[in-house]
């Protein structure tokens, strides 16, 4: 059974080939619901971080957290009616 | 890297397959089907399942074949080009973003309580103007403005619609848009603040769930910033279940001797509180109180969005307003003035084609987007999915009593003060409601009464109680349903509130930091204190005065606000029209112009009405002539202003109202001379005038470009992933 994310399926027996899919769905559903909510921010910066300044330790979680919302002050974001 | 690694260009057309082509005839059978039950039922009731099939299956049609073609054929997306994301990358405001998640922001930004209050009033002419107006408006206009402009402005790193129009049109036009945002937010907040005065005075179960919402944002602000940080949806789902707790303690509120008097509001003292709220919310740091509120706004919305949904398709409620009243044609509707052309155009702003959205097309969205052909979905998909919830809210006005309807929407100088008057006041107009009805109507909803609760949220909120109770909870939840609507509608509200004050005041700080520097620092105290108290004045007093309207300051100021948003919408149809010529796209520049062309006719037909009709209804100016003759003829009363003050105070709302009305006409009129002269020019030019278009950069990453990958794109994603290169198959979400 194809699925959006191109990983391997597992072998073995129909219901745990669906099994694994609903998982993986699911699995994937969440990350996009945490997306959508913005909690997906730290682990963006680390992975810029990552790429852009290897071996530079990265901002500790409080910290980004802290600077990401208050951000907002100064740039507020437009919303509609 | 080959070409098709990271875009497949051109498209993939997908082959006709017998299969696919008996699946859109299907699709296209039910849509006829649908429309002509809804178009031709005359005098029997319909099922609103008939309405969702009518607007599922236009947009799946709108979606696969119109946006196809605007997307490939005329913008010409190029999955082989890198976006401002891709390119720019900096982990912050710019980096690549799963189409899904970003389809999601994008909809909670454009989609507040616009769409919920807009064909609620225009229900007053019957289900179908409105649904027409939604779902073709969506298809041909909005949607199309939407993702143009999310188109161009991606192509130019993300820049503002402001920037654009200066960039592209002129300093002129830029002015305008400048001056026309301005205008639009501050006639937006005070409608708004008006609806949620109108749904909570005298309400104390209302009051008190609305002001629980602050120490519960307070509470969430101070959790994610020192005991969770970064713990979102952990913190949201406590402030749901908080949420909810308010609105069932409301119930008990509402019992109590003591504290129903405490939450017992009269409008002006909501006015008041909301304008002092405002100020304090917009000048307190962000954490506090706008970003938890923020969060809980996204959940409710998407939340509440998908269950009325399913509630509708379970309850299958019947309509039972007609399909046309004759307020239609004769343009003497209670709720708001005018005929059918052009006030339902402009009553029904958000949902169908509204401009404010291109601000947000033009803001963050743009530098979010992954690749260019997920405009599409982002930018076309999420209007389609807010004129869906238009057509929700069309449902929720349509199922109920029409007799209710029109004793709930009408100016309280109207109906009068008893459930008789309103009774007698709804049957003049040739519909019955018993006063027994009425007051039964307001005991389920454990509400004093439902007389002229007008703004459109409370109608709203009795038809999604309706149909939520039929659902879930049955009668004994009536009252539980109508508060949560209520709440769902006010949350909204008062977040956009403080946003918009927000924004509003970083425009003006912006352009009198033209003047004088400090002002440009936008964390500079004074000058950030100064500013938002000018803001807030300003909506502050349109506020005040149509809460104290005698004739009903809903029906004096929708029409404002949606002629205000509808001139947004013909700067941002200009601004993409220019950029069409300018681009070489000429041939296809008809997907704007036809809908700049209509904007325009709607705009200027309602403000040359509202400025020069004789008729005092419509006009401001005539009603204005016809108040000042009778004070001078010594007259005491007038309609529904009942003293001399009175009188007078209908002679200045009708002069500010009528001057703002020529003041939105006149700026449509020089933004449309000044980008015609730009039209001239470039195609004299040949499609040589310069763009701003950032240069060409090849993309290196790969993405699907729909919601639900291809079966191609399947098969590309897994040998990428054999390969190690580009995305994993279904976008950048989550590599858990």
């Amino acid at each position: 059974m194809p699925t959006g994310s191109g990983r391997a399926v597992p072998e073995g027996s129909g219901p745990a080939r669906l099994r694994a899919a609903v998982l993986r769905g699911l699995r994937e559903a969440w990350q996009i619901a945490r997306g959508i909510a913005g909690e997906r921010a730290y682990e963006i910066y680390l992975e810029h971080h990552r790429r852009v300044h290897p071996g530079v330790p990265p901002m500790g979680e409080r910290e980004f957290w802290r600077r990401h919302i208050d951000k907002g002050d100064t740039d507020p974001g437009t919303r509609c009616c | 890297m080959s070409e098709s690694t990271v875009g497949i260009r051109p498209p993939t057309t997908p082959k006709w397959t017998p299969l696919r082509i008996l699946v859109w005839v299907a699709v296209a059978v039910v849509g006829a089907g649908a429309w002509s039950v809804i178009a031709l039922a005359r005098g029997e009731e319909i099922s609103a399942a008939w309405l969702i099939f009518a607007a599922l299956a236009s947009y799946a049609i709108g979606y696969r074949f119109y946006s196809r073609f605007v997307s490939y054929k005329v913008l010409r997306v190029d999955d082989t080009r890198a976006t401002p994301a891709e390119r720019i990358n900096n982990g912050a405001d710019f980096h690549p973003t799963d189409r899904r998640v970003l389809y999601g922001h994008h909809f909670a930004a454009i989609a507040g309580a616009g769409p919920l209050v807009g064909p609620v009033l225009a229900a007053q002419m019957g289900y179908l103007p409105g649904t027409i107006w939604i779902i073709i408006g969506a298809i041909f206009a909005g949607a199309v403005q939407d993702m143009v402009v999310l188109f161009f402005s991606m192509r130019r790193n993300g820049k503002s619609l402001g920037q654009m129009a200066r960039e592209e049109i002129g300093p002129v036009g830029g002015v305008a848009a400048l001056i026309a945002v301005l205008a639009i937010m501050v006639i937006l907040l005070a409608v708004l603040a008006m609806v949620v005065v109108n749904a909570l005075a005298d309400s104390p179960w209302g009051a008190f769930s609305l002001i629980m919402t602050i120490p519960i944002a307070l509470f969430m602000g101070f959790y994610l910033r020192y005991l969770r940080p970064g713990r979102v949806m952990e913190t949201s789902a406590i402030g749901v279940v908080l949420l909810l707790a308010a609105i069932a303690g409301g119930g008990w509120v509402a019992e109590h001797a003591v504290l129903s008097e405490v939450f017992h509001f009269t409008q002006n003292e909501l006015t008041f509180g909301l304008i002092i709220y405002g100020f304090v919310a917009s000048v307190l740091p962000v954490w506090m109180l706008l970003a938890p509120r923020d969060y809980l706004s996204t959940f409710m919305k998407v939340g509440v969005v998908v269950l009325l949904a399913v509630s509708i398709l379970v309850a299958m409620p019947s309509l039972r307003l007609p399909a046309f009243t004759d307020f239609a044609f004769n343009g003497q509707g209670p709720v708001f003035s005018g005929s059918l052309f052009p006030f339902v155009f402009i009553t029904i702003a958000c949902g169908a084609l509204s401009g404010f959205h291109a601000l947000v097309a033009s803001g963050t969205t743009p530098k979010l987007i992954e690749k260019e052909s997920q405009v599409r979905m982002v930018g076309y998909g999420s209007m389609l999915t807010e004129s869906f919830v238009a057509i929700m809210a069309l449902i929720a006005a349509c199922i109920i009593d029409p007799g209710v309807y029109f004793a709930m929407n009408m100016p309280a100088g109207a109906l009068g003060d008893t459930v008789q008057s309103a009774s007698a006041a709804v049957t003049q107009l040739g519909f019955t409601v018993t006063p027994e009805t009425l007051q039964t109507v307001a005991q389920q909803i454990e509400e004093e009464s439902v007389i002229a609760r007008t703004g459109g949220a409370p109608t709203f909120a009795l038809g999604a109680a309706q149909i939520f109770s039929t659902v879930f909870g049955g009668q004994a939840m009536m009252a539980f349903w109508y508060h949560f609507a209520v709440m769902f509608e006010a949350l909204f509200i008062l977040t956009t509130v403080d946003a918009g004050t927000r924004v509003g005041r970083f425009m003006l700080q912006d352009t009198i930091g033209n003047v004088y520097k400090p002002m440009r620092d936008v964390s500079w105290k004074p000058g950030l204190w100064l500013t938002s108290a000018l803001i807030v004045g300003g909506w502050g007093y349109f506020l005040w005065a149509g809460v104290n309207d005698p004739l009903g300051g809903i029906n004096q100021l929708f029409p404002l606000f949606g002629i205000a948003n509808q001139l947004l919408g013909a700067v941002a149809l200009a601004v993409c029209t220019t950029l069409l010529i300018k681009s070489g796209r000429t041939k296809y520049v008809w997907i704007t112009l036809i809908p700049l062309a209509w904007d325009v006719a709607v705009t200027l037909t309602a403000s040359w009405q509202k400025v020069f009709s004789d008729d005092p209804a419509i006009g401001f100016f005539a009603q204005r002539a016809q108040y000042v003759a009778a004070l001078e003829d010594g007259q005491t009363s007038l309609g529904a202003a009942g003293s001399v003050e009175e009188m007078r105070q209908v002679i200045t709302n009708t002069t500010v109202d009528g001057v703002l009305a020529a003041l939105f006409a006149l700026l449509v009129v020089v933004i449309l001379v000044d980008a015609c002269r730009v039209w001239v020019k470039a195609l004299r030019a040949n499609g040589q005038l310069p763009t701003t278009e950032e240069p060409y950069v090849r993309s290196r990453l790969w993405a699907p470009s729909g919601l639900i990958p291809t079966k191609e794109e399947r098969e590309h994603a897994r040998q990428l992933q054999a390969t190690g290169v580009g995305a994993d198959g279904s976008g950048t979400v989550g590599k858990d």
